[in-house]
């Protein structure tokens, strides 16, 4: 999902930049929060951003003859809530841009928009959506819709930056689609069953801190709260 | 220790989710290497960035990308030892973050009342 560096028009990149900004400052303050209100959670944040860290750096095998990797923002969405996952993401996409070649610092603003916007809200959405059938059900469909959006927000960005000679914007979404969505379905669910593992250690290790985060009280304590 | 036995019991359960995870990348690489080897494409597994890139230059040949990387790693192996790099600080600050944890509910059980917290 990363977009390559230079590979924005240099007003879709502005553009992107401008839309990504609010929601990773949002996001810095959100971390600085949670680490002032609750320092207890600090292990569990170092968690969530080290999963995305290592995950986001793993390329696999897919189905379709290329290769992707997962994103792995899913799970802070569901322990910190999205915008904490603005923050950590950027870190990734930063590290990445800077250090490993991947990404670039013109496309960071469209990449962050992607993996560390759209990616962690999707899933929080799904993880909200589903968690009456249970945590882990709902920790493997908020891991593997976050994997997913990311990667179609990303096939949007580029076909909107490229629209296709013929068949405009939609064909374009539709071949970046093919590109990138269809080769993350595997991964996707491979980051959804990774993830349930990670919750189902997580609770055994870190039962006290979820409930604090709310991430267990409302399945357990209070079935009847929505 | 009895937070010890319950997840002990667990790790046949997340054995095999990972078993899971690992067939199906089983199947994408039996799969995947299949369709690769039918297209022409020399390479199979290509990485989708690269595909998307390969992509737009296909339909959009006019274009040039209009800033260059700052740093790029000179070669596909130090490329891969630098995402390994990122993936074992990641693995390392995570397992830490998980030991800690774990070590903090164990220290919790000792005292008594601690643990039964709610809040």
């Amino acid at each position: 999902m990363h977009i390559a560096e230079g590979f924005l028009p240099p007003l879709h990149a502005a553009v992107w930049s401008i839309a990504a900004a609010p929601f990773v400052i949002h996001g810095t303050r959100a971390v600085v929060r949670e680490i002032r209100d609750r320092p207890e959670s600090r292990l569990l944040l170092a968690a969530a951003g080290a999963f995305t860290f290592v995950l986001s750096a793993i390329k696999l095998p897919s189905l379709t003859g290329s290769s992707s990797h997962p994103t792995g923002t899913g799970l802070g969405a569901v322990l910190f809530r999205p915008p904490v996952m603005a923050f950590l993401g950027t870190v990734v996409l930063l590290f990445q841009a800077l250090l490993l070649g991947h990404g670039g610092i013109t496309t960071l603003g469209a990449n962050v928009f992607s993996m560390a916007v759209v990616g962690p809200w999707v899933g929080y959405l799904f993880w909200r959506l589903t968690r009456r059938a249970g945590i882990l059900p709902a920790v493997f469909m908020a891991m593997m819709t976050a994997d997913l959006a990311t990667y179609c927000a990303t096939s949007v960005q580029l076909a909107l930056a490229f629209p296709d000679m013929q068949s405009g914007v939609l064909g374009s979404i539709a071949k970046f689609l093919s590109v990138f969505a269809v080769t993350q379905i595997p991964l996707a669910i491979i980051e959804g069953l990774i993830g349930v593992v990670v919750m189902r250690v997580l609770i055994s290790v870190a039962k006290p801190e979820l409930t604090n985060l709310g991430v267990l009280g409302a399945q357990k304590k209070e079935p009847a709260d929505v | 220790m009895s937070d010890r036995r319950v997840s002990r019991r667990g790790v046949p359960v997340n054995v095999g989710l990972l078993a899971a995870a690992a067939l199906i990348l089983a199947v994408c690489l039996l799969v995947g290497g299949g369709t690769a080897s039918d297209d022409a494409s020399e390479e199979s597994f290509v990485g989708t960035d690269t595909t998307a890139v390969t992509a737009i230059e296909d339909s959009h040949p006019d274009y040039t990308p209009w800033f260059e990387q700052i740093f790029a790693p000179p070669s596909a192996e130090v490329e891969s030892g630098l995402f390994a790099l990122q993936a074992a600080l990641g693995a390392g600050v995570f397992g830490y973050a998980l030991g800690a944890l774990r070590r903090r509910r164990t220290t919790d059980a000792a005292s008594p009342g601690v643990g039964d917290d709610p809040h």
